[in-house]
């Protein structure tokens, strides 16, 4: 395969084929018209008009942000070419993240399913359970070497929000957090948590409460504060170059794996699955293979009741292009454009769009993407935490669900590596009630 | 991989269009009999079908005769990521009512039956507009009377095509341009520009505070005029007579949004336009208690 796969996305922010001719794997772009046809077919005289339908990224905000959002590509490309920025995160990725986390044999669930090998790639072992700390950290000190001093996040279940309250706290930063009224009910430990680091808490009442509101009013804060602030975005998406950067900080899952592999098994995976809501857990594991065509890649997204209910959040499946948070991608969306709700069990999941380089993957056939429902998630927490002695987040088990079919589907001598994203000590009152009532109502 | 910015890429290939193809618009004669009165513009926002479709039309069409020199009709989105939280409410009314983008350019075909002067420009997001169809949306636009367009999340860098397309259609694109703008990106943004420019009075979203900035505005809009011959009008955060005449003295236009917005949510139509009217009697008088 070609390793142009890499190197997106392009200079205007836009994840798009960069090989005349298709996608390297040789596979046919579905949405041609949207997709490969524009690009492709070359007109250079337009400058940079057409690409509203040319690809999926970009830059879509408002102007007051134009100037601030260049600013930060710039500082963050001379960061990232800058050995002492990478030796600074690298040192505290490791005495403070725990890094490099480890890949895991889950022998019990293996023999469970009957099938293929299942490793775990532990990012619930971090500081503050998550992968989420990983970005968290590598953009709070940029923001520091930028010279701001306030930092701003959305958060849905709170595991963003306590990573940025938290190296707010090592950095000696100010952190203010927007989380939707919804989810800080359902979410209550994450926000006392962020309490006690310090954070302000701003419940989002607008709209629909959840974390696409909890963006929104991030982006307006932002843009009356351009001065002192830099917005901590806790996924692949927003403008560019945040899909990009975000994966950059998120890529030590996916490098950390397939040494980790190498080196016990000398061999790479078969299979990755990870689960995507933005899809910064899932970017991080599949960046560093993105170039093994061996290697398959599969994003779970969350079916929430079912994609046939119109209830759930899974916008690769269900969703259609659009723009959203300064960014073109996969979204749920109704017949006028109007951005329609989400729905998943999982907070961190209940996002109506993707990023933008999922939207990609997904369209070139280089990834490809599930649904996985609330009760199958479920069903996958109860058997790892009896299986494996493993509470994993809501988000995490959408992933380890499907990991499970493919699993059992498949030979002993195939290798699936599941990105155990995070730990579900935050969802334990969603857990109770559903997997056992009567525990709920005592 | 060290990516060029977008800024850098577009002052490359964007080449300014010196001549408007809408100097005989209804915006350029607007502004020029404004000029010729020595007057500033008064532009009101309202949203399109807020609170309901009815009541929407009704406001629109008495808006001219209360003092409104051009209308920037709002097309709802339900995630406005730069507007505060009237207009945010205001869409949510609108949607709840049935409003669609349809029925917005259909407001203005009616309008455009019995005013064939007031200038109308249609302010959005572009979900909608791209959803609905972009050069479906453009023609439609164009044919229902519709003079300009604010797109408050296309930046030049992503908005040439479309910008040539509207301008085919004789359709305005009204460039925004914020305080954090740097001079170095004047050209480009001004360069996509027709009708007039927006200039917003500070960062924030739209209506976040009262606004008693006029004279920080002065020097930034000497330096805006100096580099276009287009109208400039400002907006964001004018709540009252006295802030607008404020304006009205240093800029060709004052837009108000938010607060129209809010007076017509809290005491219905007619309360709105009589703001309208306090407003463009501040407006009328403020170079005259000048000189």
């Amino acid at each position: 395969m070609n390793s142009t796969l890499k190197t997106l996305p392009d200079h205007n922010g836009f994840f798009v084929p960069a090989v005349p001719g298709g996608h390297p794997s040789g596979r046919r772009c579905r949405d041609v018209k949207n997709f490969s046809r524009k690009f492709l077919g070359g007109s250079p005289g337009d400058g940079h008009g057409t690409q509203l339908n040319r690809g999926y990224g970009g830059r879509y905000v408002a102007e007051t942000l134009m100037p601030l959002i260049g600013e930060i590509e710039a500082a963050y490309d001379d960061a990232r070419a800058d050995p002492a920025f990478q030796a600074r995160l690298h040192e505290l990725q490791r005495d403070y993240v725990g890094r490099a986390t480890p890949l895991y044999f889950a022998e019990r669930l293996t023999e469970h399913f009957g099938g293929a090998q299942i490793y775990l790639k532990r990012e619930d072992l971090n500081h503050t359970g998550a992968h989420k700390i990983n970005n968290a950290l590598g953009q709070a000190l940029l923001a520091q070497r930028m010279g701001r001093q306030r930092l701003i996040a959305e958060t849905g279940a709170g595991m963003h929000g306590v990573a940025v309250a938290t190296v707010a706290a090592r950095l000696g930063l100010g952190c203010v957090v927007y989380m939707g009224a919804t989810d800080i009910e359902r979410q209550q430990p994450n926000v006392q948590r962020m309490r006690l680091l310090g954070a302000e808490i701003v419940p989002v009442h607008s709209g629909t409460a959840t974390l696409k509101d909890a963006m929104n009013e991030a982006l307006r804060d932002w843009v009356a504060n351009v001065d002192d602030t830099f917005y901590i975005i806790g996924t692949v998406a927003g403008p560019a170059p945040y899909p990009r950067m975000v994966r950059d900080f998120q890529a030590v899952i996916g490098v950390e794996t397939r040494e980790q592999l190498l080196a016990t098994q000398g061999r790479l995976p078969d299979t990755l699955v990870a689960c995507v809501g933005g899809g910064s857990n899932a970017m991080g594991l599949f960046h560093a293979f993105l170039d093994d065509a061996a290697v398959t890649l599969v994003g779970v997204e969350a079916a929430g009741e079912g994609l046939e209910s119109g209830r759930h959040a899974a916008s690769l499946n269900g969703g259609e292009p659009g723009i959203l948070h300064g960014n073109r991608t996969y979204l749920l969306q109704d017949g006028d454009g109007q951005i329609r709700d989400a729905h998943s069990i999982s907070a961190g999941l209940d996002y109506p769009g993707v990023g933008p380089e999922h939207a990609y993957l997904h369209d070139s056939g280089r990834a490809s993407y599930v649904a996985v429902t609330d009760d199958e998630a479920l069903e996958a927490v109860g058997l790892c935490c009896r299986l494996e002695g493993i509470l994993p987040a809501l988000e995490s088990a959408h992933a380890l669900y499907h990991a499970g079919q493919l699993a059992a589907a498949q030979g002993p001598d195939q290798v699936i590596v599941v990105c155990l994203s995070g730990r579900g000590d935050k969802d334990m009152d969603t857990i109770t009630r559903h997997l056992m009532p009567e525990e709920a109502q005592a | 991989m060290s990516a060029p910015s977008l800024t850098t890429e577009m002052s490359k290939t964007d080449t300014p269009n010196p001549v408007s193809p809408n100097a005989d618009s209804r915006l350029a004669r607007r502004f020029a009999a404004l000029k010729a009165a020595d007057r500033a513009a008064l532009v009101t926002y309202v949203m399109a079908g807020d609170p309901d479709p009815s009541a929407s039309r009704d406001l629109l069409a008495r808006l001219p005769a209360a003092g409104a020199d051009i209308i920037e009709l709002g097309m709802l989105f339900s995630d406005p990521m730069a507007d505060g939280v009237a207009i945010q409410r205001a869409g949510q009314r609108a949607l709840a009512n049935g409003q669609t983008l349809a029925l917005t350019l259909e407001m203005v075909r009616d309008f455009r039956q019995r005013d064939d002067d007031t200038p109308i420009v249609l302010m959005g997001y572009l979900n909608p507009l791209q959803r609905f169809g972009e050069d479906r949306f453009l023609q439609a636009a164009a044919e229902a009377g519709v003079d300009g367009l604010i797109l408050v999340d296309l930046p030049p860098e992503h908005g040439a095509a479309m910008t040539a397309r509207a301008r085919d259609l004789g359709l305005a694109r009204i460039p925004l341009v914020a305080p954090t703008t740097p001079p170095g990106r004047l050209p480009a943004l001004l360069a996509q520009g027709d009708g007039f420019v927006y200039r917003i009075a500070f960062n924030g979203v739209t209506g976040s505070r009262r606004l008693d900035i006029a004279a920080e505005l002065d020097s930034a809009l000497d330096a805006l005029k100096r580099q276009s011959p287009l109208p400039v009008a400002v907006g964001f955060g004018v709540r009252d007579g006295g802030t607008a005449a404020a304006i009205a003295r240093i800029a060709d236009a004052v837009v108000v949004g938010s607060a129209l917005v809010e007076r017509l949510a809290a005491a219905g139509v007619d309360a709105a336009l009589e703001l309208t009217r306090e407003l463009a009697e501040s407006i009328q008088g403020a170079r005259r208690g000048e000189s």
